[in-house]
């Protein structure tokens, strides 16, 4: 059969075509401010292990106004992160069925938000108070 | 009739013979309430353009012929409205990552010669028994456990909605990773293995990134994002060898 003449259409710009995949792109972009944020946790570990004035000299450099400004930044990030985590936490989740039925979708979403909501309150009473 | 009003549609035109590249060529077409995207195509075939070609076929959803972009989404024309669009454009593709024969027609051959056949879409029996000694049974249980990825009617739209598949065409993709998990799901197949070769690789569920696009575009709810990263798990357990010890009949 003769090799019939076709025409493919470029990939370039592909994300920015559909909103769906600019979500996307926001997505997994938002996991380079988390890998960034457990960098300099990480740090801090190691600075501990330095001595008392190495640690404290890690906790003054986060008050300085550019670790604050990239602290809330990661924040607002991680926290959309963690809210589209559990929007497709539905497909990588086992087969889940409840009586023969499968479980909705909506019900693995919210689960895991009010999960989170809740261990991040537990967290922070216990940080801040115990 | 009293209700009928005129939409726009820019439709991608492409004559290998003629053209370097795809252009739009808007045409006015008068529809009704019930007028579906493909039958607006029909009517400029058969009043104001012969010349446009496009694949079709059942009209009901059931064949996966008629899949194209309509306004940057893949769709089944025939089970879109123009109504929907009015008083906007509709504008019509061939469907997004396959190379384009002409006009609306893609080239399928990637899927149906290499990516379909890849992964054996047929149940692999441990052993085959005469006729006379009956069918397969199955529990309405283990029917449930792979119908949904049965529903597949290859209409090729979780591939136009996969950009994995058009940033590497390697990509085995979300319906045929979803027709191997729903033959690996059947409590009758035994093709596990067989199959694990094509699974496991790259480009079998590793190729996904969990765009997830393929899921919401499909018009039968096959889900093929859920089949594929199930399994991701199943991928693993494999490679540090304890699905065997898991699964020793070898499903899913």
């Amino acid at each position: 059969m003769a090799k019939v003449k076709t025409y493919v259409r470029p990939m370039q710009g592909w994300w920015r075509r559909n909103p769906y995949f600019v979500r996307y792109m926001i997505r997994e972009g938002s996991s380079v401010l988390l890998a960034i944020y457990s960098i300099i946790l990480l740090v801090g570990l190691f600075r501990l292990t330095q001595g008392e004035a190495a640690w404290e000299a890690w906790r003054t450099a986060l008050t300085s106004p550019i670790s604050l400004l990239f602290h809330w930044l990661a924040l607002l990030t991680v926290s959309y992160h963690a809210y589209t985590w559990w929007l497709v936490a539905p497909k990588t989740a086992p087969d889940l069925r409840i009586a023969g039925r499968p479980l909705p979708e909506c019900a693995i979403t919210a689960g895991g938000l009010l999960g989170t909501v809740g261990a991040s309150v537990v967290i922070y009473v216990i940080v801040r108070w115990m | 009739m009293a209700d009928t009003r005129t939409i726009e549609i820019e439709v991608l035109r492409y004559n290998p013979e003629k053209d370097t590249e795809p252009h739009f060529q808007t045409f006015k077409v008068p529809f009704t309430h019930d007028t579906s995207v493909l039958q607006g195509l029909q009517y400029i075939k058969d009043h104001l353009d012969g010349s446009l070609t496009f694949r079709w076929s059942c009209r009901m959803a059931i064949c996966g012929s008629c899949g194209k972009m309509v306004n940057g989404r893949p769709e089944l024309s025939c089970h879109t409205f123009l109504r929907d669009y009015y008083p906007g454009k509709v504008r019509i593709e061939p469907l997004n990552h396959f190379p384009i024969v002409r006009d609306l027609v893609i080239d399928q051959t990637d899927f149906f010669n290499n990516k379909l056949p890849s992964v054996k879409p047929y149940v692999v029996s441990k052993e085959s028994k005469p006729l006379s000694a009956g069918t397969f049974l199955q529990t309405p249980k283990q029917f449930h456990s792979y119908y949904q990825y049965s529903q597949c009617i290859n209409c090729l739209l979780c591939y136009a909605a996969c950009p994995q598949y058009g940033l590497k065409p390697g990509f085995t993709g979300p319906a045929a990773l979803a027709l191997m998990h729903r033959y690996n799901a059947d409590s009758r197949d035994r093709g596990w293995e067989e199959r694990a070769e094509i699974l496991n690789a790259e480009d079998g569920v590793w190729g996904c990134t969990l765009v997830g696009y393929c899921s919401e575009v499909c018009p039968k709810h096959v889900d093929p994002a859920h089949a594929i990263n199930q399994n991701k798990v199943n991928s693993t357990m494999d490679y540090f060898g304890v699905r065997k010890l898991l699964m020793p009949k070898g499903g899913a």
